[in-house]
């Protein structure tokens, strides 16, 4: 079928307006929008949710169920799970955006970079990436963030944003690389240079504004796995440590007595569970809006 | 083997002196984000065996649908055939159902499309996609299929086709990869044959030869051809009649000379003084004014009014102007006939 | 066929050399005190400061510990521990468990991936379409380090339908529910991608034309279809062992199965650096090596690039 039937657009709609009244209308967005919003007045403010202190705990309530404000129970070294949680969920999405931002500039710069200027520079680049690609995710953060939170004080906050931040810009950088390329290629693009804008000029005026959507939407979907893979170095031990708050940790500590007592394994991978869907989702939403082809 | 070929051969309800290929009065609808849009409204018309029929039209005009729909690979949804018969030896292929309706295809009615290089797939070699016929068709063994494969690509003269057999459809040029695209559509005899812009693509030299070749090919089997195109030229050179389309209603249907000679359409007019000529070097080319309708929107009356030089006000009114006979085998659907011939 | 062969071989050595090189400066590069380094917060005595000053070569500058370093890994010699076991040996004993869990979860994700993805694609918007995205939806949302515990604790301790531990010499039944919780790490793009692909091959023109052919609806998309799909997907397969082999990780831990994730958690809970740099330089190979084998079977897949 080579003729499609339809007619001719005459209203030119921008790509963003578009996008943002296919979202207005999508449920699942508002239920992720909503979900993230809960989420980080959790991280904001703790005490609208829980007037109990995570760190007091006393060892008479090992394991004891709900009782109070403490709704979930206690865990092993008598603490409140619920404060607990609720006060875990800072250090969670602190780490997940600012690594999350930190790989954005990253993958930014080098995606521009590369694209903008082509030929050798991105050639040299590319490769870059490549051998990035080629540690494996997780054991590169496993030595990366173990080294940076060694010692004594360390409670590890800033070692894995930094960790993440570092070994995870690479998939930024290849999608704005190929929508530089993209955008480079544009009419409006050659109009501006022929009128006498310089490089800086074209790419942070014109080219980085056009291409930066699609970015956006991995970043948004990179923030949620970002949030995952710190309670996973957490569990680990190479990741939050000591007295941090930590989903990650919770589980770890609360595994071994699953059979006695699941209420402190189960709370806090709730949340987990929760707050990274709430990432994917609205990711999700924002990718549908922007490329609505494959819906 | 035989048996095979036997029931397929029988289809019931078969009428040995009906037209090869009749359609009748088609309907096609899209359903879009922008409402239903008309592809085919009420197209008609016949084909006998050895006889070329050329569609013509622009695109958009519903042609290609009205193909896919004789071959019964409209995509539903979005479309959906709300109306019409296409009826092959007088058996209604619209009534026919699912295996029955397969089996026609490829045995009985084929077809050619335009870009042989994306109507090919591009993971199997051409040997594959050609044995696949005689072996899900036919049941024969996979080297049999094979050899029958060779003899094909033989008979559309592609050169070594013993060694080229194993090759990808990417690994040929695109000639011969529309050779491919024959062959594979006669591999089971089929008795119409269905080319949908077949040499669109293609070197102007190219386009010569695959037209050269198509042509041989449906005289030596008396297959009937449809013949789907915009291009006026190549319709000269090898159409008997011609069925003039325009926005999915077939508005004039004729012997080919007669057309060319007088046509008895405005729009048929137009087209073939949009033609450049040699002779007439130096005079400003005719084209026609305007838009072809939007398949939504298409206007009231006789859907071409809007473009018309001679429209008047029974043109804007419904119903759409009937199909006059206006020579013996001639039709047009043109209030305004007489003039548009007379002039 | 060649021509690609060599290019990829060409970039692997390469990445190979990068990647190594990446690992070896993050956990050698700039340290004040590497060996402490190495033997995490524990003191250190004199003896064990010599042996390792001397293992690492850190009396040389730091491109000459990583060329001692690359040596060590192409002989295969990986040193000891510091509980002074052969890494090379508890290596060697932990793979085959490893190695057993991971086919296992490779075969469940992709089967469950393929087969769910293709009638994905097919009913596009249908109910089991949609049940099917939300399915991946929460698989995706749920990091391995809630999935495995809690997996554990509903199906292996409450319900008691599977062991919840599985051994060394574990049977194929009691290594299914890890090998299950594995495979959810994996499945869920893969599926999605299968999806996407299918439906857009099924709108390309091949497609028109083998229903033009007269063939079957069903060998229309397993036969024309399936081929042209699984190609992004088995190409996302070694992107996934990433992913795997984190997931390996922590699934080990939590079902306490004695593989190399076992291994290299109890490496780093025990802060023994040689163990934790030898088992991470092997995996980062294992894990170019596989990608290199997935480059060729693409090739194999797709003769457009065979032949370029």
């Amino acid at each position: 079928m080579n003729e499609t039937p339809g007619s001719v657009v005459n209203v030119t709609r921008s790509l963003a307006g578009d996008a943002w009244s296919d979202l207005r209308r999508n449920k699942i967005f508002w239920g992720a929008a909503v979900l993230v919003v809960v989420v980080l007045t959790m991280a904001a403010v703790p005490s609208l949710f829980t007037s109990a202190d995570p760190a007091s705990c006393t060892l008479g309530n090992q394991h004891k169920g709900p009782s109070g404000g403490a709704i979930f129970g206690y865990d092993f070294q008598g603490c409140d799970v619920f404060a607990r949680t609720v006060h875990g969920t800072r250090n969670s999405i602190q780490v997940g955006i600012l690594s999350t931002l930190l790989a954005g500039i990253l993958g930014i710069a080098f995606g521009l970079t590369a694209g903008y200027f082509g030929g050798a520079v991105d050639a040299v680049l590319s490769r870059l990436t490549d051998i990035w690609l080629g540690v494996p995710f997780l054991l590169g953060a496993i030595v990366l963030s173990g080294r940076l939170s060694a010692g004594e004080k360390n409670d590890g906050v800033m070692a894995v944003t930094l960790t993440l931040g570092v070994l995870t810009w690479t998939s930024s950088a290849r999608v704005m690389r190929s929508s530089v390329i993209t955008a480079k290629s544009q009419d409006y693009v050659a109009a501006a240079r022929m009128l006498g804008a310089g490089p800086a000029r074209l790419m942070f005026r014109h080219i980085l504004p056009n291409s930066i959507a699609s970015v956006i939407v991995v970043l948004t979907l990179l923030l949620g796995a970002n949030i995952a893979t710190e309670a996973t170095l957490s569990y680990l031990g190479v990741g939050l440590k000591g007295g941090a708050l930590s989903w990650g940790l919770q589980i770890a500590d609360a595994q071994s007595y699953a059979r006695i007592a699941a209420a402190p394994l189960i709370w806090p991978s709730a949340f987990l569970a929760a707050t990274v869907l709430a990432f994917i989702m609205l990711g999700d939403a924002i990718r549908d809006a922007f490329d609505p082809k494959l819906r | 083997m035989t048996d095979i070929k036997a029931q397929i051969d029988v289809l019931p309800g078969t009428d040995p002196r009906a037209p090869l290929l009749q359609v009748n009065d088609l309907h096609v609808e899209f359903r879009t984000r922008d409402g239903v849009a008309k592809a085919v409204n009420g197209a008609s018309f016949w084909l006998n065996p050895g006889e070329t029929l050329a569609i013509l039209g622009e695109s958009g005009c519903g042609k290609s649908v009205t193909a896919s729909a004789i071959m019964g690979i409209l995509e539903t949804p979005p479309g959906r055939i709300t109306k019409g018969e296409i009826r092959y030896r007088g058996v209604d292929l619209l009534k026919l159902r699912g295996a029955e309706r397969r089996r026609v295809r490829a045995n009985k009615i084929a077809m050619i499309f335009q870009d042989a290089l994306s109507a090919l797939n591009p993971v199997y070699t051409v040997g594959f996609q050609l044995a696949e016929l005689f072996r899900v068709h036919r049941g024969m063994s996979r080297a049999d299929a094979k050899n029958r494969a060779v003899d094909l690509l033989d008979q559309v003269r592609i050169p070594a086709a013993r060694s080229r057999v194993d090759d990808y459809p990417h690994q040929f040029s695109g000639g011969m990869r529309q050779r491919v695209m024959i062959a594979m559509a006669l591999a089971l005899d089929p008795e119409v044959l269905i080319a949908d812009e077949p040499t669109t693509a293609l070197d102007v030299t190219v386009q010569a030869q695959i037209m050269g070749l198509l042509a041989e090919l449906q005289r030596q089997r008396n297959m009937g051809l449809i013949l789907i195109t915009h291009d006026m030229g190549v319709v000269a050179d090898v159409a008997d009649r011609i069925s003039v389309m325009y926005a999915g209603r077939v508005i004039e249907e004729a012997p080919v000379h007669d057309v060319y000679a007088r046509p008895g359409h405005p729009y048929t007019r137009a087209l073939l003084e949009s033609i450049p000529r040699l002779d007439l070097k130096g005079q400003q080319l005719n084209v026609i004014r305007g838009l072809p309708p939007a398949l939504t929107d298409i206007p009231q009356g006789c859907a071409f009014n809007p473009r018309c030089r001679y429209a008047k006000d029974p043109c804007r009114q419904d119903p759409p102007p009937p199909a006059y006979a206006i020579a013996p085998r001639r039709t047009a659907r043109c209030h305004f006939f007489r003039e548009v011939l007379g002039e | 066929m060649f021509r690609y062969v060599v290019r990829r071989l060409l970039q692997m050595i390469l990445t190979f050399f990068g990647a190594t090189f990446v690992v070896f400066a993050l956990m050698f590069a700039n340290q004040d005190d590497p060996v402490q380094a190495l033997a995490g917060e524990k003191p250190v005595s004199d003896s064990l400061r010599a042996q390792l000053t001397e293992r690492y070569h850190l009396d040389e500058g730091f491109l000459g510990q990583y060329w001692y370093y690359m040596q060590g890994l192409l002989t295969g010699d990986l040193g000891r521990s510091l509980t002074g076991r052969e890494i090379s040996t508890v290596l060697s004993e932990a793979w085959p468990v490893t190695l057993r869990l991971s086919l296992m979860a490779i075969v469940i994700a992709a089967v469950i991936a393929i087969v769910a993805g293709v009638y994905s694609g097919i009913r596009r918007g249908s109910l089991f379409d949609n049940g099917v995205l939300a399915v991946t939806l929460l698989l995706l949302a749920m990091p391995i380090v809630v999935l495995a515990p809690t997996a554990q604790l509903v199906f292996g301790m409450e319900l008691g339908w599977f062991p919840a531990t599985a051994s060394r010499n574990a049977s194929f039944y009691a290594m299914l529910l890890p090998a299950i919780v594995l495979a959810t790490t994996v499945v869920a793009t893969e599926l999605r991608v299968t999806r996407t692909s299918v439906v857009e091959n099924l709108r390309s023109d091949y497609v028109r034309t083998a229903r033009a052919k007269g063939l079957t609806p069903r060998r229309v998309t397993w036969v024309h279809v399936l081929r042209n799909s699984l190609i992004p997907v088995i190409t996302l397969i070694g992107v996934d062992l990433g992913t795997l082999m984190s997931g390996a990780l922590i699934t080990e831990e939590v079902f306490n199965i004695p593989g190399v994730g076992l291994k290299l958690a109890q490496g780093i809970r025990n802060e023994d650096g040689p163990m934790v740099v030898g088992f991470v330089s092997i995996l980062v190979i294992i894990f170019l090596f596989v990608n290199l084998l997935v480059d060729l079977l693409y090739a194999a897949l797709d003769p457009r690039i065979r032949y370029e």
